[in-house]
């Protein structure tokens, strides 16, 4: 290895790369969140599903993508920043996110199921 | 009246009866802790040692001197949790039948609980943080961690979540509630006084020590490593301290959101975790596991590095299998978060969620046993020297495997049904951590402090201390399996069956061994220090060792290298030797490095002030120290000249010396 | 050729230390902030996901008192997310300012983010004092307290966020924009939008689905 591959493979003098964005980045996200905002909110108070579970679901699946806009117009996160380390730590958080809530969820439904005390006992009829 | 309640916003709930003095066994330790303790500080005063220790060491932000400072940290507090532990043994040596021992079950409660959260939050976390903190820069080639004073900062508030806790043993009481301190036990309507807020406040206030210090160790590993070093050229050791602190990142949250939602119940009434108000105990139980679990890989990653490296050097082999040692660990990491519920199997989630927690603790032995056999086919055909290092290694494998194996055992739910909270359990908890984790911190003091102090440990005391940890373990954890398969319950101060006292004396003695150990440990580094010259090593490389911190002085400059090394190959500073390298003798440049600062032994103080005031309910204490707190951290902000040069000339001083040191006949 | 031989060629062209052209150690920083602040920002998210998880299980804990139903006003939940929303544009557009080494259009911006988020705080503040006057306290049942600390721990958070921009303010009029001051301004918008983020999860988890339930 030469001295001047060294150069070139060595890391930024300053290392803090992260992206940074566009006045037009940001109206873009600014416009898709507004959008992801209000049509969960619109679906939830006028109940126009007619169905609790489908929106439930409609909604859960457009705060992920809001999530997702944020993530990409607002934190600018992409698989170059840090060397693909922000991504990578970003991915980890979320599968841990999703063990935890997911886990937990799943461990505390069944032992509620399973430990839930007796109901007392329903007075004979006279 | 008016008095009361002045004494009452004055001093919280703090009163005279809060200290010992009808405790005699209490009184008499704090006069013998207090003598001690003013000996010592007569002595520094007398020595005129302040300044030395408050520039050089309480104020460094050298993760050389910081490392060294947790270590001696994890140290005395091990005393502290093994006197525990006697008094532990002892009682259960003797209170069989109509003999109810010498310490009552509330005195017994405290004992057990200060003992499991002493050695796990301020014994076995300090020591491997402070061997990570001391050897991983030097390992990557950097010249000191990420962030040097984040470094400072979450050393002294481990000290002030220790100061907590040591304190509790004088003024007030301690929790009697476990090591977790389960809910709904832990709830104000069961343990009213300050027992639990001690260890909630104590633990907070070091977690996020830990917390910051993680973040900071990975930033370490990913961001300055030497130039050359990819990832698969850096030393094992390293692997296992990167996935360690990543695992750190990922659990502490979860256990300061349940500690933060159970001191929520204690002060404002909320229901998360109480039986009453739809709260949720086993909620608690779910939490602190998702952070217990994945803890202890954190304890023992690091010292399977330390194994690893270790077997190496004395072998004279590169590392068996070093990728699939890399796999194993991030296996290890990744599986260590899906198994927690094997802690709460009986609580009655069912058979569905119980089979796939138990096979997924099972296949968390497939990796480890994979390491063993990396271990054993390094030393196979190697030349090994039998050194204390590895004697410690060696130790490791025949104890920690069969603690592996009572863990498979306690994997499948309808023998845990059976085990679960026996001593068998606390049997196979004490063999992986005293063969895994503390042989492994052992072994590491035992390899890397002539790095760190230029001499080698006392060998006579070192082999002391070895046969009386390993001998002890034995002794003393083997009729625990014993009885624990027979049936007998954890957390028991009194025995009715007075048939099984044999077995729990047999485990006293077994203490009393490993008393020894602790004080051949202690002794090798007392003796190490008076027969320094003796020992001493002036190479920088006393054991021949092959990765990138054997080519710096011992002690290290604090710059720790002249010139910023380039890696080739994995194994570094072997392959440096292999080819005849050798010290630039000239060229020297100045190098930049961080100014030491008071602001981190400021800002514990504060978080000291601040727990016991809530410990104590005395809100103005409480008040004051929460806005110095966030005062001394904003100003601190203000300081914009953190760092300085150290000049090419004094490098070139250093430089020189060494290489007058190095020559034959120096 | 031995293997000594081929040996000591190679090590004639193997260099184990940085030239001097390459070795330039200065102050500016190790490169690692950025790094080191997402991962804080990714354990903070885990505190979240903990809490989220509690009020996930604790979510249908109402012991008799009030459920969401009854307590939740999504309209102002709206105004309060539009608020919030509108902080994240107004803090990027102090970023481009930044880039654009503007000191006082950087102010100007952080102003108004900081506006907009004491407003949000505000507004939050008057939602929970009108629940308490409901009786709607967090002592009152598993639910509420897991609703009450979920939210004001992501309050406390943008208040945290609001104490900082009065210090970047301070600091960059002091300073104007040098590398220090950039880095944390960088961190800062990294906070500020992870807090944005997380308000997502809220009103989705909490008020939306609870209206829903």
């Amino acid at each position: 290895m030469t001295a001047h591959d060294l150069s070139a493979s060595r890391l930024h003098d300053h290392g803090d790369t992260l992206g940074h964005g566009t006045r037009r980045g940001y109206l873009i996200g600014f416009v898709l969140s507004v959008i992801l905002t209000a049509v969960p909110f619109w679906l939830v108070m006028t109940g126009a599903l007619h169905d609790a579970q489908t929106t439930a679901l409609l909604i859960f699946g457009l705060a992920l993508v809001q999530i997702m806009v944020h993530v990409i117009y607002f934190l600018h996160l992409d698989t170059r920043a840090e060397g693909g380390w922000i991504l990578m730590a970003f991915v980890f958080t979320i599968v841990i996110v999703g063990i935890t809530i997911g886990g937990s969820i799943w461990v505390m439904y069944h032992l509620n199921t399973n430990m839930m005390p007796p109901m007392p006992m329903p007075m004979p009829p006279r | 009246m008016h008095e009361q309640s002045f004494l009452k916003t004055v001093f919280g709930r703090l009163t005279i009866d809060s200290l010992p003095i009808h405790e005699p066994i209490l009184f008499t330790t704090f006069i013998v802790v207090a003598a001690l303790g003013l000996v010592i500080l007569a002595a520094i005063t007398y020595f005129r040692l302040w300044g030395y220790l408050w520039h050089e060491w309480f104020t460094s932000v050298d993760h050389k001197r910081i490392g060294i400072m947790y270590v001696v940290l994890g140290i005395v507090m091990l005393v502290r949790g093994f006197s525990d532990a006697l008094m532990m043994r002892a009682q259960q040596a003797i209170a069989f039948g109509a003999n109810e021992g010498y310490l009552p079950a509330h005195h017994y409660d405290q004992i057990f609980t200060a003992h499991g959260t002493i050695m796990i939050f301020f014994v076995a976390i300090p020591l491997v943080v402070g061997l990570i903190n001391f050897v991983m820069p030097l390992q990557i080639g950097a010249r000191d961690v990420a962030f040097p004073f984040l470094n400072n900062l979450s050393f002294w508030l481990t000290v002030a979540g220790a100061a907590l806790v040591m304190l509790s043993l004088f003024v007030g009481e301690f929790a009697r509630t476990g090591w977790l301190s389960y809910a709904p036990l832990a709830e104000l309507a069961y343990s009213p006084d300050t027992g639990v807020d001690y260890y909630l406040w104590s633990l907070e206030i070091a977690g996020v020590g830990t917390t910051l210090s993680a973040i900071n160790m990975v930033a370490t590993v990913l961001k300055m490593r030497a130039p050359g070093m990819t990832m698969m050229k850096m030393p094992v050791f390293c692997w296992t301290a990167l996935c360690s602190n990543v695992l750190a990142v990922a659990i502490f949250p979860a256990l300061t959101a349940a500690f933060f939602l159970l001191l929520l119940d204690r002060y404002v009434g909320t229901n998360f975790f109480t039986n009453e108000g739809g709260g949720s105990p086993m909620m608690y139980w779910n939490l602190v596991w998702i952070w217990g679990h994945p803890e202890v890989y954190v304890l023992v990653l690091p010292a399977f590095g330390i194994y690893s490296e270790i077997t190496s050097t004395f072998t004279g082999k590169r590392l068996f299998g070093y990728s699939s040692m890399v796999y194993a660990t991030v296996v290890i990491t990744i599986l260590s978060y899906i198994v927690w519920l094997h802690h709460f199997f009986t609580m009655g989630s069912g058979a569905s969620v119980n089979s796939f927690f138990g096979i997924a603790t099972m296949v968390i032995s497939i990796p480890t046993g994979a390491k063993v056999f990396n271990w054993l086919f390094t030393m196979y055909r190697g030349q090994i020297r039998f050194e204390l290092p590895m004697m410690w290694v060696l130790a490791f494998m025949l104890t920690f495997v069969v603690g592996g194996m009572t863990g498979v055992l306690l994997a499948i739910p309808p023998a845990d049904f059976v085990l679960h909270n026996s001593l068998f359990l606390v049997a196979h908890f004490h063999n992986v951590i005293i063969g895994g984790v503390v042989f492994g911190l052992l072994a590491g003091i035992t390899y890397w402090f002539p790095k760190a102090f230029g001499f080698k440990l006392d060998p006579f005391w070192g082999k002391v201390s070895f046969w009386g940890w390993v001998i002890g373990y034995w002794i003393a954890w083997t009729p625990i399996y014993v009885v624990g398969l027979m049936g007998v319950t954890r957390r028991i101060h009194h025995i009715d069956d007075v048939s099984l006292q044999p077995y729990f004396v047999v485990a006293a003695f077994g203490a009393l061994i490993i008393l020894v150990g602790i004080v051949g440990t202690v002794m090798s580094i007392v003796m190490g220090i008076v027969h320094r010259e003796k020992l001493r090593d002036v190479t920088g490389d006393p054991w021949n060792g092959r990765t990138l911190e054997w080519s710096t002085s011992s002690p290290p400059a604090a710059y720790n290298f002249a010139f910023t090394p380039v890696v080739h190959e994995l194994d570094t500073w072997y392959d440096m030797k292999s080819r005849g390298y050798e010290r630039p003798a000239a060229g020297y440049r100045p190098i930049h490095m961080p100014k030491n600062t008071g602001t981190g032994v400021c800002l514990s103080a504060l978080a000291f002030l601040l727990g016991f005031g809530m410990i104590w309910y005395i809100w103005w204490l409480t008040a004051i120290s929460a806005v110095g707190l966030l005062a001394v951290a904003v100003g601190h902000t203000f300081n914009y000249s953190r760092d300085y040069f150290i000049r090419a000339e004094a490098v070139a001083r250093v430089e020189r010396e060494r290489t007058r040191l190095m020559a034959p006949g120096a | 050729m031995t293997a000594q031989a081929t040996n000591a060629a190679a090590a004639e062209q193997r260099v184990f230390h940085l030239a001097e052209a390459e070795d330039h150690d200065h102050a500016g920083g190790n490169g690692a902030t950025i790094l080191g602040f997402w991962i804080y920002l990714m354990s903070d998210a885990l505190i979240f996901a903990a809490l989220f998880a509690t009020f996930g299980v604790l979510s249908a804990s109402y012991a008799g008192g009030p459920a969401p139903r009854e307590i939740f006003e999504l309209p102002l939940v709206a105004l309060n997310t539009a608020l919030l929303l509108i902080s994240s544009l107004t803090f990027g557009f102090g970023m481009i300012e930044m880039e654009a080494g503007r000191a006082r259009g950087t102010q100007l911006w952080l102003v108004v983010t900081a506006l907009f988020g004491a407003a949000f705080v505000g507004i939050e503040l008057y939602e929970f004092a009108s629940l308490f006057a409901e009786g709607a306290t967090p002592q009152r049942s598993a639910f509420l307290s897991a609703f009450f600390t979920l939210v004001s721990t992501h309050g406390l958070h943008v208040t945290f966020g609001l104490i900082w921009i009065v210090t970047m303010l301070v600091q960059i009029g002091q300073r104007g924009l040098v590398i220090e001051n950039r880095r944390r301004l960088l961190c800062l918008s990294m906070f500020w939008h992870f807090l944005d983020i997380i308000w997502i999860g809220v009103f989705t988890f909490v008020y939306l689905f609870g209206v829903l339930r």
